[in-house]
């Protein structure tokens, strides 16, 4: 058992519930008892869907408990299928599912004999699998299921060229990892359309979001796959990859390098793709796979974000101490963004997808100073406060403890509130994307002059000091020309200040705060 | 306009599949910590139970609550691990952290299955670490959202203090009610006891924020009657005294086996009346406690018109209206006899779950007030099916459609008025003076439609009725 307030990634069944509600036609039920299906209610909420969620419960009861489901996950399976004739319908077990131990297969094989719809049971076990690794692997089961679908059915039709699956004329890609619920994905893949579509490549597929199962055999005639987020898209790509040949780019574009990075590695797969294939059918040149000419205008004149970093404004951000803690994606992201882009001194990055801690690690490394991987928030919180960063970049917890500790927060990953299901344009790819996180970041620090204001007339805000340590620990009476002095100290390091004076009185002893012990605390900290 | 009521109809009752939508009961621990000040919930489940209160309760995560879960791993599932030396490990942490009062275990679907024997447990864990334990199995296999509360109340019922027996064997008129510890309050017991009637011990139950329990308090202090306690207090260590010739009544419609449990373990005599909710329901409540107490109310009629009075611009609003409840709360009944009277027409009420008996006085005020006001009987449909009442609110196409978040937007966009059903739950809606509340809560999307619609043009009007794509 573990004592848990809160958590980063959410239960398996919300990964499978994601993916599947992304699709179009297809509907899930969950296998569960009354009230587990509050996805809906996320999904009516944060996304502001304006359409019922196409998910339903086939709730588990008392009588479920006594006698087994029996019949009613079938009658609820042919009845959705009558209903609203979807495509798939997939069979969701959750956490009570997996302890009950019912044979959910063979429901699942007795439904597909009655519906006109594909029936299937998420591959996915409670207490092995998180929300992402889920949804990672239910999109690739799904496409699997119909790759192979489709395969016995051309080895039936004795179609000829079952061997050679025929690649679009034009060089085309398939985004793969786009879903609902998912940190500004429908901004972000409407920005990768465009950089795809800059670059001269047609977009096959994008799954799931907004895709059909009935599309799914036509991923192969891409020429490659791109995989914007490491955590959903991965284990298709390398499916398709081992079946079909597919070359993937798992390379985000998130930044001015790493998304010159990846129009590179879409350059040299091009370019390897179109040397196999018989140049006459398709519609191509050597020289269109070459994007020098792009990167260097887009970076130099479309992105703002290269001449932000060289522009005065940025000069006051040099060195100045930043935390990111996020997902594995957009962690190691913004902290090569921070260090390489914006020279700020990234003191720790961190991820709480621990499963892919080791790529985690080798993507950050040398560019900060420590690297925490974790999925406790209150060791994040206290790391936090034990490095007093200007600012952070984390999720909606890290958002949280920056309200509490007064450092400011720019949320960069989910989990996520409404607010970061913005109405506006926000992509945080590709070239619009990096003038975004520009954006977020210089707002996130105290704007420069601000700063030197504050610091030459010792602030202007005489407001009360407000204890702002995470833990209550009250003992200290401090003076009032202590609090005056304290006061003086302008709001930003005042928090600072005041924790070092009581960790300095804490050490030796004393329990009254003067202004002569805030000048010996300081002189002891030597600065 | 409105077929005209049968004198013999009375109310319709079905029974669907259950395929509904409401919240689980574990989302009680979100009010009842904030209530019960002393307290610490530990919710003993899976990831799915911590995600749902994450979720669903937002914001309050971040406030240091005094909840947590106890999170089952895979070690603990397959008894690998022993669950009393897991949950002893947990307890004294939370003891250390937090020193409450109270730990209450909240028991979930999973406990359930792997049959993990809570109530066992607790007396033994109680002993040994010398804090009091109650056990709530607010799961969702057997209940919906605020019979979570019902659960956990029904737990602290057994820890009320007994009344002793000298107090109920002594004659009525020596009886002091708080004379339980303190000789000063008891003091000042006797000298207030001249502004009560001489009754024996009433004592409330139900979970509502102090102030609306210091109205209906003052509600009823107004006719002569004391309350002598609410189930829950402010804090555990203020449990009221219960025992054989106590009163009690509830204020909420979703309280049965809290009910259940006064009269059965407690020997306590149930007062069934409606519920205090809107100024009709608040009347009907204090009249029937009277009754029982042989108390003539006073002043009631003028106050409930007064009160009925101050609604007007609502009333105008909503007059001739309809409403359809799909369902989640179990306040449905009650919200649906109020609205009624201030002149909606109610199609359905849909409800999880349907005490005939707890909710016996409540359901004949709905006949009454639907014959008095003229309107059709309401068919009560009991563990609603979402999917075939989705489809008869696309037949009946009702003014305002109450119901949960997961249909709200979907259904707006299909040009369906509704407004969130658990905003009932967490707002003001017991007493005469929260009658305006509840109005407020119902006319909300009528006001907010008014206002957009006042700023277009006829044209634009017909084209944004829907906002979903064909096809």
């Amino acid at each position: 058992m573990k004592l848990a307030y809160w958590m980063y990634a959410g239960p398996a069944h919300i990964g499978t519930l994601r993916v599947l509600s992304s699709f179009k036609n297809v509907h899930a039920i969950m296998h569960a008892p009354l009230g587990d299906d509050y996805f809906n209610v996320m999904r009516s909420m944060l996304e502001r869907e304006r359409d019922f969620t196409p998910v339903t419960a086939s709730i588990v009861d008392r009588h479920v408990l006594a006698r087994g489901s029996q019949e009613k996950v079938v009658e609820n399976i042919t009845r959705k299928d009558k209903e609203e004739c979807p495509d798939l319908i997939v069979l969701t077990p959750t956490c009570t599912s997996s302890i009950l131990q019912e044979d959910l297969q063979n429901f699942v094989n007795r439904a597909a004999f009655e519906s006109s719809s594909d029936v299937l049971l998420a591959d996915v076990n409670h207490y092995r699998v998180n929300e992402l690794q889920a949804a990672d692997r239910t999109l690739e089961q799904i496409v699997r299921f119909y790759l192979e679908k489709n395969k016995k059915e051309m080895k039936k039709t004795n179609s000829s060229d079952f061997n050679e699956i025929s690649k679009t004329t034009k060089p085309s890609a398939n985004i793969l990892g786009m879903f609902t619920l998912g940190f500004h994905n429908q901004h972000d893949c409407r920005e990768l359309k465009r950089l795809l579509n800059d670059l001269g490549i047609e977009v096959n597929e994008v799954i799931p979001e907004g895709g059909s199962v009935k599309n799914l055999k036509n991923l192969p005639k891409a020429w490659f796959n791109l995989v914007p987020y490491r955590e959903v898209g991965l284990m298709t790509a390398l499916y398709l990859e081992k079946e079909f040949g597919m070359p993937y780019i798992d390379i985000t574009p998130m930044g001015l390098i790493e998304t010159a990075a990846c129009i590179r590695q879409i350059s040299s797969v091009l370019k390897k793709v179109s040397s196999s294939l018989d140049s006459e059918k398709f519609v191509f040149s050597e020289k269109s796979f070459c994007f020098e000419n792009y990167i260097d205008q887009q970076t130099r004149f479309v992105s703002g974000a290269a001449w932000f970093s060289r522009s005065i404004d940025c000069q006051n951000l040099t060195g100045k101490k930043a935390v990111v803690f996020a997902d594995a994606t957009h962690a190691a992201c913004m902290t090569k963004i921070l260090v390489r882009e914006m020279g700020i001194r990234v003191v720790c990055a961190g991820t709480y997808c621990k499963q892919d801690a080791d790529w985690f690690r080798e993507q950050v490394w040398g560019f900060c100073d420590e690297v925490l991987i974790t999925d406790d928030h209150t060791q994040v919180g206290d790391m936090i406060a034990r490095l007093e960063p200007a600012a952070l970049f984390g999720t909606q917890m890290e958002r949280h403890v920056g309200k509490r500790l007064d450092i400011p927060c720019g949320v960069i990953s989910a989990p996520v509130h409404i607010q970061n299901f913005p109405l506006g344009y926000r992509p945080f790819l590709g070239y619009e994307g990096t003038n975004q996180i520009a954006d977020l970041v210089y707002n996130s620090f105290t704007l420069g002059m601000e700063d030197h204001m504050l610091e030459i007339f010792s602030g202007h805000d005489t407001k009360e000091v407000i204890t702002k340590s995470l833990s209550t620990e009250a003992g200290f009476t401090w003076s009032s020309d202590g609090l005056a002095e304290l006061n003086r100290i302008p709001g930003f390091v005042r928090g600072k200040v005041k924790r070092n004076t009581e960790k300095f009185a804490r050490e030796n002893g004393i329990f009254e705060i003067n202004v002569e012990v805030m000048y010996a605390a300081k002189e002891a900290a030597g600065a | 306009m409105l077929q005209k009521t049968n004198p013999n109809e009375t109310l319709k009752f079905e029974c669907e599949t259950g395929n509904y939508h409401t919240f689980c009961p574990i989302s009680c621990v979100a009010w009842l910590y904030q209530k019960i000040e002393d307290s610490f919930f530990l919710v003993i489940g899976t990831k799915t139970c911590g995600y749902f209160l994450q979720n669903a309760l937002g914001v309050m995560i971040f406030a240091e609550p005094r909840y947590a879960m106890a999170e089952l791993e895979e070690a603990d599932i397959s008894a690998q691990l022993n669950d009393y030396k897991e949950l002893k490990r947990l307890c004294l942490q939370i003891k250390q952290d937090r020193n409450p009062s109270v730990l209450v275990w909240i028991g979930t679907c999973t406990t359930e299955i792997i049959k993990m024997d809570l109530e066992g447990m607790a007396p033994r864990l109680e002993a040994e670490i010398s804090l009091p334990i109650v056990v709530a199995r607010a799961n969702g296999l057997d209940y919906a959202f605020t019979q979570g509360e019902d659960t956990v109340l029904a737990a602290m019922a057994a820890r009320c203090p007994e009344r002793t027996v000298l107090n109920s064997l002594d004659s009525q008129k020596k009886e002091n009610f708080s004379s339980s510890s303190l000789p000063a309050l008891a003091q000042k017991g006797v000298q207030k006891e001249s502004e009560y009637v001489d009754h024996p011990p009433l004592v409330l139950f139900g979970s509502l924020p102090s102030t609306v329990c210091q109205q209906l308090t003052l509600e009823l202090k107004r006719q002569g009657i004391k309350v002598s306690g609410w189930l829950p207090a402010q804090r555990y260590s203020e449990l009221p005294v219960l025992g054989e010739g106590v009163y009690v009544c509830g204020v909420n419609p979703f309280l049965s086996r809290t009910a259940m449990t006064l009269m059965r373990r407690r020997k306590c005599h149930l007062i069934g009346a409606p519920f205090p909710i809107g100024h009709d329901g608040t009347r009907a409540w204090i009249e029937k406690i009277c009754s029982v107490f042989n108390v003539i109310p006073q002043g009631l009629e003028e106050r409930e018109s007064k009160i009925s009075n101050g609604l007007t611009e609502y009333l105008n609003l909503i007059r001739g209206k309809s409403v359809f409840f799909m369902g989640d709360n179990i306040l449905e009944v009650s919200l649906a006899r109020f609205l009624i009277r201030c002149g909606m027409i109610v199609t359905e009420i849909g409800i999880p779950y349907m005490d005939r008996r707890f909710q016996a006085a409540e359901l004949a005020l709905l006949e009454k007030t639907c014959l008095d006001m003229n309107v059709p009987m309401p068919r009560i449909v009991e563990k609603p099916d979402n999917a075939l009442q989705i489809l008869r609110i696309r037949e009946l196409l009702p003014d305002l459609v109450i119901t949960g978040m997961a249909h709200c937007n979907p259904l707006e966009a299909r040009g369906i008025n509704t407004k969130w059903s658990v905003e009932f739950t967490f707002a003001q809606i017991h007493g005469f003076v929260n009658a305006r509340e509840v109005l407020e809560l119902v006319t909300r999307p009528l006001r907010r439609n008014q206002a957009i619609d006042s700023f277009l043009n006829i044209k634009e009007k017909k084209n944004i009725s829907l906002f979903v794509k064909e096809g």
